[in-house]
């Protein structure tokens, strides 16, 4: 059953790469979220104690909602639904996918088998995502698309930590949601700003300070 | 508990404090707040030692987070006297319409509340930094100094400073999340051992070190490394750094520089302290050799072409972290001296940044090139400009001396020849490149408006960077016991030896 969703998540990664449309992506990035949200779930159940349950389910709530509503106001705001001119085109970026994947499946298989672990399929998934999200943020122009590869990222390392069933304790728990909700909310203020002093999200016009 | 909660206060004060500037409207009590805040800060964090550790040993205060913290606290105390001037002045320009030097647009500033809660909330998030002795509260205190600081970079309403802070939000985080992987890797690195995981509590993982998986730790600390090293400033991960670091307002610049580089080593050297622990210490050692001369080498090209003197000294942060990495991946004695180097630095490169806003408030440009002869229209700055640059590049009578000297000489010892001769050569280098543009600056007569009205230079302008100018210059001649002690146990928390 995990094996689908680990699928699912690399499935999520390639649609991310090939969508130009903000609003399909947004809802990409919110069905990781759920996926991601609900890997404890199906684990085995009769370990689940409260404490992880409560984690578990508002990881579920901020990353599968709470963000992307906010996303998508901040990409109304914004007037910005599309990613026009990407660096790297949709069709050269899930070429780029593959190589990720490869990769992925590569530097796993170069780390040690760990008995008590579940599949080594978990840490494939996460550094894929992880790549994913960092070319993402490399290959886009609009601001917005970047702050989305930056979660895919983000995500990327959770799934590592949700599968590995990575035993934090819930303040460590609860300070990393808080981080990632506190910095998306204030890239979206940035964005706002963005969009109000250059017209656009455009980052490329951002770049008055080189060398 | 709670006998003795210096630690919670630590935190406690700065924390509220940010919440009531929010409220304060008015711009006095606001400001007597922050430097309040910041003396009682002061206070509490050189009487912390010995201070009992909460939460079951997650925030304690060892020598080395203690000498982190009191570098950050003197600094901040310092530098936010130096705000109540820079906070005036920006009051007293608001009134008419402000246009911008460098691209001639109209701009505004942000609200002075909300920079001073972020000024306040940095302290908190780096007072974590220093307590934490859990790793995964390490990295979200970590992540909170960026988001706290991130508005301050764009307090002037700019393009340019909107730019910036984008640009350091958006790579910092990057960083940041890779760090998060590293943490996991590392928590899976503990699944060998008998009873099974161990929290990531740093007391437990250095009593255990030697029976954690070897390959999933090195890989923890490559992605730890890569993650705290974006945000220390270590090339080739480096790039927000001059961007950030020349367009916030310049007291900001001092603390980024001094203070908050400084917490994303101190996320390096708990992961180096675990290697250390687990016998592993050459790997490390190696990876940080090769980062710290690689942002050695790259800071000292950028300098060579470097025409603004805000970037020029960005870049020369980037070189300093490089040699605060090399000094502790030589080890041995380098380690004593990499971290007397930091303090040494953030003295400096603070003194420096106070200086240079002063020269910008004056003379309204940014561009080595447009200006001369500031030993004529300003005096006192022009002499801490000059101190600071003979400070910074490590020339005797200064504590930097000492420092680099000390780095140099445990390559030496352990026969690293190739790499004190990169080391002397880079080091040369930036002392000329860097010697050419402040000499350039200092003589010769104004370019300037002859008009331009000849004002004394205010006391609070100048006092704060000479006090940390004359901070390094006496850390020269004479460390005090205190120091010397903790900079011994820090030292000796990381494997070194005097």
């Amino acid at each position: 059953m995990s094996d689908l969703i680990f699928v699912l998540l690399i499935l999520t990664g390639f649609v991310f790469l090939g969508s130009g449309r903000l609003q399909f992506s947004i809802r990409t990035l919110a069905l990781q979220g759920i996926l991601l949200g609900s890997i404890p779930f199906l684990g085995s159940l009769q370990g689940l104690m409260g404490r992880v349950t409560f984690i578990a389910s508002m990881s579920l709530i901020i990353k599968g909602l709470i963000l992307p509503y906010f996303l998508t106001r901040a990409m109304h705001r914004s007037k910005a639904m599309h990613e026009d001119h990407p660096y790297v085109g949709f069709t050269a970026s899930m070429l780029v996918g593959i190589v990720c994947l490869g990769v992925s499946f590569w530097l796993t298989s170069r780390l040690p088998v760990i008995e008590s672990k579940p599949s080594q399929m978990a840490i494939a998934v996460a550094f894929f995502n992880l790549f994913v999200g960092l070319f993402v943020i490399m290959s886009r122009r609009k601001a917005l698309t970047q702050v989305l590869g930056y979660l895919v990222m983000e995500n990327g390392a959770y799934i590592f930590g949700v599968a590995y069933a990575i035993e934090a304790p819930f303040l460590v728990e609860f300070g990393i949601l808080l981080d990632v909700f506190v910095a998306v909310f204030v890239m979206g203020i940035m964005i706002f700003h963005i969009s109000k002093s250059f017209d656009h999200i455009d980052t490329d016009q951002l770049s008055s300070l080189v060398e | 508990m709670m006998n003795n909660p210096v630690i919670a206060l630590l935190l406690l004060i700065p924390l509220l404090g940010g919440i009531a500037a929010l409220l304060i409207r008015r711009d006095n009590p606001r400001r007597a707040l922050l430097v309040s805040v910041a003396g009682i800060h002061f206070l509490f964090s050189f009487t912390a030692e010995g201070a009992p550790s909460l939460h079951e040993g997650w925030f304690a205060l060892d020598p080395l987070g203690r000498l982190f913290l009191c570098i950050t606290s003197t600094l901040f105390l310092i530098v936010s006297i130096y705000s109540l001037g820079y906070l005036a002045r920006e009051r007293s320009l608001e009134k008419e319409v402000r246009t911008d030097f460098e691209s001639h647009s109209m701009f505004a500033n942000g609200p002075e509340s909300l920079l001073t809660a972020c000024l306040l909330f940095f302290l908190t998030a780096m007072t974590l930094v220093c307590v934490s002795n859990h790793l995964g509260l390490l990295w979200v205190a970590i992540e909170a100094t960026t988001l706290a600081s991130a508005p301050m970079i764009y307090f002037h309403r700019r393009q340019q400073s909107l730019e910036a802070a984008w640009k350091y939000l958006l790579i910092c985080s990057i960083g940041i999340a890779l760090a998060l992987f590293g943490n996991f890797l590392l928590a899976v690195s503990t699944a060998t051992l008998s009873g099974g995981e161990v929290e990531l509590l740093l007391g437990d993982l250095l009593d255990q070190a030697p029976l954690l998986q070897p390959t999933w730790l090195k890989a923890a600390f490559i992605f730890l490394l890569v993650g705290y090293g974006t945000k220390m400033g270590l090339a080739p991960l480096h790039t927000w750094l001059p961007d950030a670091h020349s367009e916030s307002p310049s007291f900001v610049s001092a603390l980024l520089s001094g203070a908050l580089l400084n917490c994303a080593f101190l996320g390096i050297l708990r992961a180096m302290q675990i290697l250390n622990a687990a016998n592993l210490a050459a790997f490390g050692q190696e990876l940080l050799i090769l980062f710290g001369l690689l942002s050695m080498g790259l800071a000292a090209t950028f300098i060579l072409h470097q025409r603004n003197f805000k970037r020029m000294l960005a870049y020369s942060s980037v070189e300093h972290m490089g040699i605060l990495a090399l000094g502790v991946g030589l080890g041995g004695a380098g380690i004593f001296g990499s971290m007397f180097h930091a303090v040494n630095h953030s003295l400096t490169k603070a003194m420096l940044f106070l200086a240079a806003g002063n020269i910008l408030a004056k003379l309204k440009s940014k561009s080595t090139l447009d200006i001369t002869g500031l030993s004529k229209s300003m005096p006192v700055t022009a002499a801490l400009w000059l101190c600071g640059f003979l400070a910074i590049t490590g020339s005797p009578p200064f504590g930097s001396f000492l420092s680099e000297f000390t780095i140099l000489k445990a390559a030496i010892d352990q026969e690293h020849f190739v790499i004190a001769v990169a080391y002397l050569l880079i080091l040369s280098i930036v002392f000329i490149v860097m010697g050419t543009i402040v000499l350039h600056m200092y003589q010769g007569s104004p370019l300037v408006e002859p008009d331009l009205p000849r004002e004394r230079e205010l006391w609070i302008s100048v006092i704060p960077p000479a006090v940390l100018g004359s901070l390094a210059l006496i850390l020269g001649v004479y460390i005090p016991p205190f120091l010397q002690r903790m900079l011994a146990e820090a030292s000796q928390q990381l494997g070194g030896a005097l």
